[in-house]
């Protein structure tokens, strides 16, 4: 009798434990490097009493994450917005957003409207827009200031100190660079296989000239800190952080169009935080938020008026890589129609595999 | 009574095993072969079929890359024996005592870090503005900054240096198997040093060679990091394949396919290196 009593009371306390904690919830963060900064998680954490737990990743990883467990261990994950609609077709992995939950005014209006749109899969809207940014090229103006477009790279007069990934927003640079408009052929699957075609073949011609393709960030920095490479493509942040330390270095919007990528909010299929993931979506879109979160990250959000709290420095940059005329070149990525990246993997293997 | 609980400390001591060969190696094993044989159709649609084992046969590029990986993980072994072999016999037969610990310390030292920390070690070693780059430069054998990294080669010495310790830990062992006493009898007969190295030592080691040569080309085909970090643009390796299926293509399918396959072609080329060497799993692995 005296056990039954003193399991019913362990269970009695175990639900009052159990209720406090569906306040007080534990945000499981599956996010990029430099989102979500100490200084945000601490002030959050004192002001809603939500913890926070972070994990650093990246797009690919996000998705494959979500895929092996079915939308679960996580309760708020940010891929770039092209990568929302495709990847909840085929793996049913994200559960729509309640946008009477966010507060909308937070947001850059027309960033959130093309957002919502493009994250829409039917008739459901599952991502909002957090940070943004470019992909072009880093160049070494001291030793190679002929570089001003992707196909740039594939000149002698740069040959071995090139460098850059072998993923899909190569293909997508060059083919712009070539004249050639991918996104317009995204639902054409002949034609995206014709543009498919065309920039395997200017791959592989300019692969002698390629040092290394690339991996992590860490990685391209060091190879244009210690010179051996002149000449990159890749993000805006990790030319402007370079620019920090060698004036030389900096990013430089190519003259076909920098890629321009919005990273989202959205929630996990299985996540058992919303509220508290809510909560963190509407904390860290305030501007002054948004501002630390710039200063950490290197990147743009889109909360309104999240610009002004920025580093000088880091504005000036940003300011001398676009000019006006380069801000409204720049391609944003549509999104990915299913099947599009097995067609992309192949002709990535093949420049791989070539001599 | 004493019989029964014998036999059930038996099977509680046999538990973990059980458990860790199931949960760990079996089942999962199972959910990867459903995996590959399951080809997709469309979005959200699959059917049962063995197109992705196809997929590896008539797309070139696949099997080349295995059978490059096959052939630089052979390679690698070789070239391991054949610097791991003196190392062992030195350890084994010249030194005694203190030396000998000390000797084989220093074989273990570099597995007390990460895979991860050793390759970058090389890479710090190997790069353009790197030390032996540097080094040549300063002694004027260089006019210029030479790139060492990013080639077959680099890949071969980060292999045969990650894996130099599993070639030589069986080979101690078995070399110190070995009495004095015959190496003696085999000069006092006549022999020279390559008839006693051929007739005596390496029949005798046989065992240590093949169990030390299984383990290093498995750890080398197995093995992901090193190729990708050191081999830069050419560094095509089947693992590297593997993660690329499963993580950048979302293609677990083809990925599980390809994972089985490395399973039985690593599988086949051990038999074959069995077979050939007129050895047996027990006689090597299973001492």
């Amino acid at each position: 009798m005296k056990k039954i009593l003193t399991s019913g009371i362990a269970l009695l306390a175990a639900g009052v434990m159990g209720a406090t904690s569906a306040q007080a919830e534990t945000l499981r963060l599956l996010t990029w490097g430099g989102y979500a900064p100490e200084n945000v998680i601490e002030l959050f954490e004192a002001e809603t009493g939500h913890t926070v737990e972070v994990t650093k990743s990246n797009n690919e990883e996000m998705v494959a994450k979500l895929r092996a467990t079915n939308g679960g261990g996580f309760d708020l994950a940010q891929p770039s917005q092209d990568r929302i609609a495709g990847a909840q077709a085929e793996f049913d992995i994200y559960k729509p957003i309640d946008l009477s939950k966010i507060d909308e005014s937070l947001f850059i209006p027309s960033m959130l409207e093309a957002t919502k749109g493009n994250t829409t899969y039917n008739g459901e809207i599952y991502g909002v827009p957090h940070v943004w940014g470019t992909s072009g090229l880093i160049v070494n103006k001291a030793e190679a200031s002929g570089v001003t477009d992707y196909l740039d790279l594939c000149d002698d007069s740069v040959a071995g100190k090139v460098s850059y990934r072998l993923k899909r927003p190569t293909l997508i640079g060059f083919a712009f660079s070539m004249g050639l408009d991918p996104f317009a052929a995204y639902n054409d699957e002949e034609a995206y296989k014709d543009i498919l075609a065309k920039v395997e073949e200017k791959l592989i011609e300019c692969k002698p000239n390629v040092k290394t393709y690339w991996g992590g960030g860490d990685e391209i920095k060091n190879l244009l800190r210690s010179g051996e490479v002149v000449a990159a493509m890749a993000w805006d942040t990790g030319g402007w952080s370079l620019n920090a330390d060698n004036p030389d270095i900096t990013f430089v919007a190519p003259e076909s169009g920098a890629l321009g990528w919005i990273d989202t909010f959205v929630l996990p299929k299985r996540g058992r935080a919303d509220e508290a993931a809510y909560a963190w979506i509407n904390f860290v879109m305030q501007p002054e938020i948004a501002a630390m979160i710039t200063n950490s990250a290197g990147n743009f959000t889109a909360s309104q008026g999240g610009d002004e709290g920025v580093e000088d420095a880091l504005k000036a940059r940003y300011q001398e890589s676009f000019p006006p005329e380069a801000v409204d070149n720049i391609k944003w990525y549509p999104t990915v129609p299913a099947n599009l990246e097995t067609l992309e993997g192949a002709v990535l293997d093949r420049v791989k595999a070539a001599n | 009574m004493n019989s029964v609980h014998s036999r059930l400390s038996l099977y509680l001591l046999f538990t973990p095993f059980l458990l860790w060969l199931a949960l760990l190696i079996i089942i999962p094993h199972i959910f990867m072969f459903l995996v590959s044989i399951s080809v997709k159709t469309g979005v959200r649609e699959y059917v049962t079929g063995l197109g992705n084992y196809m997929v590896f046969f008539t797309e070139p590029l696949y099997w080349n890359t295995f059978a490059r990986t096959a052939f630089m993980s052979v390679s690698a072994t070789f070239l391991t024996l054949l610097i791991g072999f003196p190392v062992a016999y030195y350890i084994a037969k010249l030194t005694r005592g203190r030396t000998k610990t000390t000797l084989f310390l220093m074989c273990l030292i570099p597995f007390w870090v990460s895979e991860l920390v050793r390759t970058f070690g090389w890479m710090i070693l190997l790069r353009e503005t790197g030390i032996f780059s540097s080094f040549l430069q300063y002694i004027g054998l260089a006019s210029e900054p030479i790139e060492f990294l990013y080639n077959d080669a680099a890949i071969m010495v980060g292999l045969v240096y990650t894996s130099m310790l599993f070639m030589v830990v069986p080979l101690v062992t078995t070399l110190d198997s070995l009495d004095d006493s015959l190496i003696e009898a085999g000069y006092d007969l006549g022999g020279n040093g390559i008839t006693v190295l051929r007739e005596i030592i390496i029949p005798h080691a046989m065992p240590g060679i093949v169990s030390g040569c299984i383990v290093v080309f498995m750890l080398s085909l197995g093995n992901y990091l090193t190729p990708i970090l050191l081999g830069g643009k050419d560094s095509l390796w089947f693992t590297g394949l593997i993660y690329d299926q499963f993580i950048t293509r979302f293609n677990w399918e083809l990925g599980s396919a390809f994972g089985f396959l490395l399973l039985l072609l690593s599988s086949t080329i051990v038999w074959a290196g069995l077979k050939l060497s007129g050895q047996s799993l027990t006689n090597t692995v299973g001492r």
